[in-house]
């Protein structure tokens, strides 16, 4: 479904990505962990299509195709979700709009006509509960003062709506009590599909205690150094990330 | 021939046309002396620092329009707010256009100044209100001394106006450019309420240049919700001057919504003459091309206890040129003022220019005053997010700048108004939001 090779990105003349392979099958999850700073978090925003990021080297093929040269709305089109690590706060727009907004455009990208109403007010119901997300949440503006953790629910939610191919959870832990992680990762194991895939991006191997990864990839200074099993993630969270660095330097 | 020349003496052809006993006259004849002295405000002066008049003054106009009395309902609709009941005062070429109009003498006025000015029966009221908060300034004596026609509206005590009433100007370029000068008078005594909307609008690209004068004297515990709609063609001008006297307990709220026009000056006045007033000024600009829209606002706090909130909203694109020059005064016997001020713009073109100058003068020493004023672009980090979710580029900037313009569209009680303005918006930037907001 995905398939990176050899990707180089640089941001204001900085190189961060330094050679990332990565090749993701429908049906599966990969989680990659690393170090602040690695180069996790650009990775997530290369994939999605963030024009800050300059892609210099390499290629991105989604579902066969080469995809770097197509905006984030575009890739959104085709199936690729980024659930942010700080979504943004959208202040008069509601939750339930929003997402009606991004429904309908993704299906007029792709030839349809808007959703009818009541079929958008049930999958919006029907979402919402597996989420556990009280009703008057969907009425206030999106993330406007939102808790960590209803931003990170929201951010789900609107991956339940969208039901994307590839779903990529940016710091989706990060700010979350265990409780709210539960329930975040409840989500996201009941929206997995043969033919979907998640790439999960985490400095915790407590996330992944609960989307449990297929694969785990290891990101250190722009390159992927290592990859094996989900014993790899209980691994890192022992004994660090600096055995790697010397593993690689022999 | 200059048009200040111009305007002197077709005054002296206006006298003539005119009721020379009337106790206006005298106002008249002292207004144009001043603005003989006066001439029109230029760049050197302060408050025209940033908005030349030149290049509207060089036009040849017309200062007596030609009746037009082709103009039909079905061409005005859509600048009028149909969809819900209102009265109407409506004007063509700045002449009382009788079948377009509704109006009403029933359990208040709803009529024309023409009438009040001359009738006898209103001749205590407008020796008790006319050109009593208008300060002696080169544009407003211009229009003073012009002074004729425009909406007359008095809402006696305890009564709320039982839907709100619009007063329209149109102008249809049966003359090669003209000016018009609209005056009017609003009266809304003690417990009275009332809701009004004024629009300035040309049919055709002949150029026009009005010079608005709005007197409004809020009784004890009025309440006014007053709505400017000023979309106009790039070959329009408006100079706008609101002067606003509260008494003690009244709530004024003005929103001006600013998208188009070739210059637009708003020179809007309010003045607390007692405690407990709360005054609202909001505004929504939205232009392009080469269009200037300048927001001039005094607040002078007068009394203790009173309070004001500003909130203007500014997007700019291409060369089009923004300035907003708000003014706060608090008296020194003005204590426990909650004055609140602001002032955001957001920049698209690198082209486009806001000059933006918060000005805070306080005289008592137990008050509450805040500003603050934003230069920006759209957040990038938000323009990414809201493409993740597959909006393109444009719509998701038409939801940035819906959001951002949201807050001020929060206070909008009419709501065919808020509908019409959010959509304006998303017509504005080109896209259609897809949802009712």
């Amino acid at each position: 479904m995905l398939k990176i090779h050899n990707l180089h990105a640089e941001v204001e003349g900085e190189k961060i990505l330094k050679g990332v392979n990565l090749e993701i099958n429908p049906g599966e999850v990969h989680a990659i962990m690393g170090p602040n700073g690695s180069g996790k978090s650009t990775l997530a925003s290369v994939v999605a299509g963030n024009e800050e990021y300059e892609v210099t080297e390499g290629e991105i093929l989604f579902d066969k195709s080469n995809i770097a040269e197509l905006s984030a709305d575009e890739r959104a089109h085709k199936g690729i979700f980024l659930s942010f690590q700080y979504p943004v706060e959208i202040p008069g727009v509601s939750v339930t709009n929003f997402i009606k907004t991004a429904i309908n455009q993704i299906r007029k990208a792709q030839g349809l006509k808007d959703m009818p109403a009541n079929e958008m007010l049930k999958k919006i119901r029907e979402k919402s509960a597996m989420l556990g997300m009280d009703r008057k949440f969907l009425s206030r503006s999106l993330n406007e003062s939102f808790s960590g953790g209803e931003k990170k629910r929201n951010e789900i939610f609107q991956m339940a709506m969208l039901e994307p191919k590839l779903a990529i959870l940016d710091e989706t832990d990060s700010g979350l009590d265990i409780d709210a992680l539960k329930v975040v990762a409840d989500g996201v194991n009941k929206l997995r599909t043969k033919d979907n895939a998640t790439l999960v991006i985490t400095h915790y191997q407590r996330l992944l205690d609960y989307i449990v990864p297929d694969v785990v990839h290891v990101l250190v200074d722009g390159k992927i150094i290592k990859s094996g099993d989900k014993n790899l993630a209980k691994e890192l969270e022992e004994r660090g990330y600096d055995w790697l660095k010397e593993e690689q330097l022999v | 021939m200059k048009l200040k020349e111009k305007l002197l003496s077709s005054y002296l052809a206006f006298e003539e046309n005119i009721d020379l006993e009337n106790d206006i006259h005298n106002i008249r004849d002292e207004a144009i002396k001043f603005f003989e002295h006066s001439g029109f405000p230029d760049k050197k002066q302060e408050a025209w620092k940033y908005t030349s008049l030149n290049a509207i003054l060089k036009e040849d106009y017309s200062i007596f329009p030609k009746k037009e009395e082709t103009i039909e309902y079905r061409d005005i609709k859509k600048y009028c707010i149909h969809d819900i009941d209102t009265y109407q005062i409506v004007f063509v070429d700045g002449i009382y256009a009788s079948h377009l109009s509704q109006t009403t003498h029933d359990k208040f006025d709803a009529c024309l100044m023409s009438s009040a000015l001359n009738k006898a029966k209103y001749k205590s009221i407008i020796k008790k209100y006319f050109n009593k908060v208008a300060p002696q300034e080169s544009l407003t004596a211009l229009n003073t001394a012009f002074s004729y026609e425009g909406a007359y509206i008095k809402i006696p005590k305890g009564v709320s106006a039982e839907k709100p009433i619009q007063i329209l100007n149109f102008s249809t370029g049966n003359e090669h450019a003209l000016m018009i000068q609209p005056r009017n008078l609003i009266i809304v005594e003690d417990n009275a309420q009332v809701q009004i909307i004024e629009r300035h609008q040309s049919l055709t690209d002949n150029a026009v240049l009005t010079n608005s004068v709005t007197e409004i004297f809020a009784g004890k515990n009025a309440n006014i919700d007053y709505y400017k709609i000023q979309n106009d063609k790039v070959t329009s001008s408006l100079i706008d001057n609101t002067y606003i006297s509260q008494d003690r307990d009244s709530e004024v709220s003005m929103h001006t919504f600013s998208f188009g026009g070739k210059l637009t000056r708003n020179n809007l006045n309010f003045y607390q003459n007692g405690s407990n007033i709360n005054s609202i000024l909001k505004g929504v600009t939205i232009i392009e091309g080469k269009q200037h829209v300048d927001h001039n606002t005094l607040v002078h706090h007068r009394k203790p206890h009173c309070e004001s909130h500003q909130d203007y909203k500014g997007i700019f694109a291409e060369k089009s040129t923004g300035v907003f020059n708000g003014k706060v005064l608090v008296d020194k016997i003005a204590q426990k003022t909650d004055a609140y001020q602001s002032n955001n713009n957001i920049l698209i073109d690198d082209q486009a220019t806001i000059n933006s100058k918060p000005q805070l003068e306080i005289f008592a020493d137990d008050v509450k005053c805040s500003h603050g004023c934003t230069i920006g672009q759209l957040d990038e980090e938000a323009l990414f997010y809201m493409k993740t979710r597959g909006i393109p580029h444009k719509e998701a900037r038409a939801l940035l700048m819906y959001a951002f313009a949201n807050n001020v569209l929060n206070s909008v009680k009419i709501p065919e108004i808020k509908k019409r303005i959010t959509k304006q918006i998303a017509l504005k930037i080109g896209v259609q939001l897809g949802f009712d907001l």
